[in-house]
């Protein structure tokens, strides 16, 4: 591959796309898929056939087009007339081809100007709902794998380094470890032998599905991001550690990869030069704990995932052995446009400390489930609120709940501070990978903390004491409280274990687990009391006769 | 030193050990490839049982201990055969948000059996998931690899009921 004949692919492109006058794309990520948008996308096409419009309307399968909740959704472009339509089923397709030319179909439209479409800011997700996520060509003409070319022909590893260091991106899997500092480690590390670059695509927080929306509607901005990862540290080999949950994504990262090497823009000699770069997939099995970066990379080599102490750290000794950058999906996908635009011009995006964009998925009680991307510094409550559209039904907002497992539960008193790692830090919560779940007046707080507990207390890998014992004995306290049978001694019996759990667990799974517990107990202590004291339960949950009956066993 | 390198023939003369061979051979037996290679086996014939594990234990030379340790560690590898249907519930926050335990627990009466088991007769298999990513759609299912969402207890209920009441034998 040269840089003329990328340049030659997006021309063809767009020289392609000049005949359309319409195009109708439908979202043909996991979420809309699932309610059968491949069908939909099927039945447009034959309409589009059978109308003689093939010449001038394209139909195609893209990425996420966001809003999940009303999949499957399908956007059709008549120049620069956009339409949104929800909720669509294969029979709708012959009243949307019909009334290309004429007035939205009524009943199925959706209002593309809401906030939820106009409010975000995308970066990661540019290229979602518009290209086709199986077709390489078309995130070439995207200006994709520019940045890997500007990379490797005009700048030297440590310039790369520079200008993500410049960014200010900081690791988007949740601990925002500033990415820059992580690469420029790594490329020092090693006395020239083998080094590896491990993308960590084990997306295991319940509630967050950004990753899996990136690689199966973007693929190739993630491959594109390892490229020059492996190009500024001096790696040649790179894996992706996805789960196996995730089967569309798995399939469009091997169509992806396939691609790519095809094209030469993986493998040896990317564009001519020495420099070569292999990616391989490596599947998860379904451990939560793998999402800790020295348990990912045990699992890599085959083994249990069991993490160890930490240093050395991977950038030092990380696969077999040897120096390992491991980076998040988002990270990776956030490279390459650093890379065409420059540090400044991403550095110029968010908060001081907390530069760029970040992808939430909004989930729970929520009018706009989905996905979306936002600067960061923004507010929880434009997000809540403006974004996601509030609280359905008529309900009070309760608590956010970030950060999965290892997050905490933010109350409505800071719903207007700016969103960065740090702020979210200091309510008690953390940024982690980016899952946003609502509760409204009907979640019992308790019983939230002990879903949690009860969920590393499952994936607990058994290593160290602390979170092999402390989780069950939390998890068996929070049990009395929703049974209303807690005394005064259970309550600092809590506390105490929660401070030692977190201060003696061997890896990030047990030293966080008492962020979900903690969180509840600072913001909504008067619920643990009354569960104590009154034997209630405010919203309704705990103590009812067909509560807490059911076991909810992992298999 | 005598290292005994004849390569263990497979279990029986069922195809798809070649499949599993093959995923072995495209990692050079390497032990790194165990993982890869339960989940072949896996594929193939749905569950890993004593005798596959050691099949792929002594073709990678890797010690019994750790394949079965492998095969244990993961939740997602079984080592009991599923039933002629599965349903996965998802048990992610969402899910648990807006209602996923009432369908577990209508199911689990249905049924007769928690999350993570299968009927005596076994016909179903029910399983709860972590979370499978369909937030959005919340609370979310799988019947038999087809996802279902915006579910609630009656139609969870009467999708299983269907399979309960189709008669045919179970092979």
């Amino acid at each position: 591959m040269t840089p003329e004949e990328l340049q030659a692919i997006t021309a063809k492109e767009q020289e392609a796309d000049k005949q359309f006058t319409h195009h109708i794309n439908v979202c043909v990520a996991a979420s809309c898929v699932s309610s059968q948008s491949d069908q939909v996308r099927d039945s447009l096409a034959k309409r589009v056939k059978e109308a003689g419009l093939e010449k001038t309307c394209c139909v195609k399968g893209v990425g996420c087009l966001g809003l999940c909740k009303a999949g499957p959704l399908v956007s059709v472009e008549s120049g620069s007339k956009k339409t949104m339509y929800q909720e669509v089923k294969p029979e709708n397709a012959a009243a949307i081809v019909d009334n290309l030319d004429k007035a939205p179909v009524p009943g199925l439209a959706l209002d593309n100007s809401i906030p939820f479409f106009t409010s975000q800011k995308k970066i990661v997700l540019e290229n979602s709902g518009k290209i086709d996520p199986e077709r390489i060509e078309e995130y070439i003409a995207c200006d994709g794998y520019k940045g890997l070319h500007q990379a490797i022909a005009s700048m030297s590893p440590a310039e790369v380094i520079e200008q993500v260091t410049k960014s200010g991106l900081r690791g988007r899997g949740g601990a925002g470890f500033p990415t820059g500092l992580k690469w420029s480690t790594v490329s020092k590390a090693g006395n020239g032998g083998e080094k590896y670059v491990v993308c960590n695509a084990d997306e295991g927080d319940p509630g967050a599905f950004m990753d899996r929306s990136v690689l199966e509607s973007d693929p190739h901005r993630v491959l594109e991001g390892m490229a020059i990862a492996g190009y500024a540290v001096g790696a040649s080999r790179a894996y992706i550690y996805i789960r196996a949950e995730y089967p569309l994504a798995i399939q469009r990262l091997k169509v992806a990869i396939k691609q790519a090497e095809r094209m030469e823009l993986l493998g040896a000699n990317i564009f001519g030069t020495t420099f070569s770069f292999h990616i391989e997939l490596r599947i998860g099995a379904g451990a939560f704990v793998c999402g800790e970066e020295t348990a990912l990379m045990a699992s890599i080599e085959g083994k249990r995932g069991s993490p160890r102490p930490r240093p050395p750290f991977p950038a030092e000794s990380g696969l077999w052995g040897r120096p390992t950058l491991l980076n998040n999906v988002e990270t990776f996908a956030n490279i390459a446009p650093i890379i065409r635009n420059g540090g400044d011009w991403y550095a110029s995006i968010g908060t001081e400390k907390s530069k760029g964009t970040k992808v939430f998925a909004l989930a729970g009680k929520i009018n706009n489930t989905g996905l979306i991307e936002v600067p960061m510094g923004i507010t929880l409550r434009e997000i809540i609120f403006t974004i996601g559209g509030g609280i359905p039904d008529g309900k009070k907002f309760k608590a956010v709940q970030t950060g999965g497992p290892s997050g905490g539960c933010i109350p409505e008193e800071h719903l207007d501070m700016p969103l960065d790692y740090d702020s979210l830090m200091k309510v008690g919560s953390i940024m982690g990978s980016g899952g946003m779940i609502v509760m409204d007046e009907t979640s019992c707080m308790v019983d939230v903390a002990k879903f949690f507990m009860e969920f590393c207390m499952t994936e607990s890998c058994g290593k160290c004491i602390p979170c092999r014992v402390g989780t069950v004995q939390l998890h068996g306290l929070l049990q009395k409280f929703t049974e209303g049978t807690a005394t005064d001694a259970d309550m600092d019996m809590l506390l105490e274990l929660c401070d030692m759990v977190r201060s003696t667990s061997l890896c990030g799974l047990g030293q966080t687990a008492p962020n979900p517990t903690l969180s509840t107990l600072r913001y909504f202590k008067e619920e643990y009391l009354k569960h104590m004291r009154e034997k209630t339960c405010s919203a309704g949950v705990c103590m009812t006769d067909a509560g807490d009956g059911a076991k909810t066993k992992e298999v | 030193m005598s290292v005994n390198l004849k390569k263990p023939t497979a279990p029986s003369s069922d195809n798809r050990w070649k499949l599993v061979d093959a995923t072995m051979r495209r990692h050079g037996y390497d032990p790194r490839a165990l993982i890869e290679t339960l989940h072949t086996v896996q594929e193939c014939f749905g569950y890993l049982d004593n005798q596959a594990l050691r099949f792929v234990a002594e073709s990678l030379r890797v010690p019994l201990s750790r394949a079965y340790g492998v095969a244990t560690f993961y939740h997602f590898f079984t080592m009991r055969p599923p039933g002629q249907h599965t349903c996965v519930i998802c048990l992610g926050t969402a899910c648990y948000i807006k209602g996923a335990k009432a369908i577990v627990e209508k199911l689990s009466s249905l049924l007769g059996v928690n999350p993570g088991e299968t009927t005596p007769d076994k016909k179903v298999s029910f399983l709860g998931a972590r979370c499978l990513g369909a937030c959005g759609l919340a609370p979310a299912a799988v019947f038999d690899n087809v996802v279902s969402g915006k579910l609630n207890a009656a139609d969870a209920v009467n999708k299983v009921q269907k399979w309960l009441d189709n008669t045919e034998v179970v092979a």
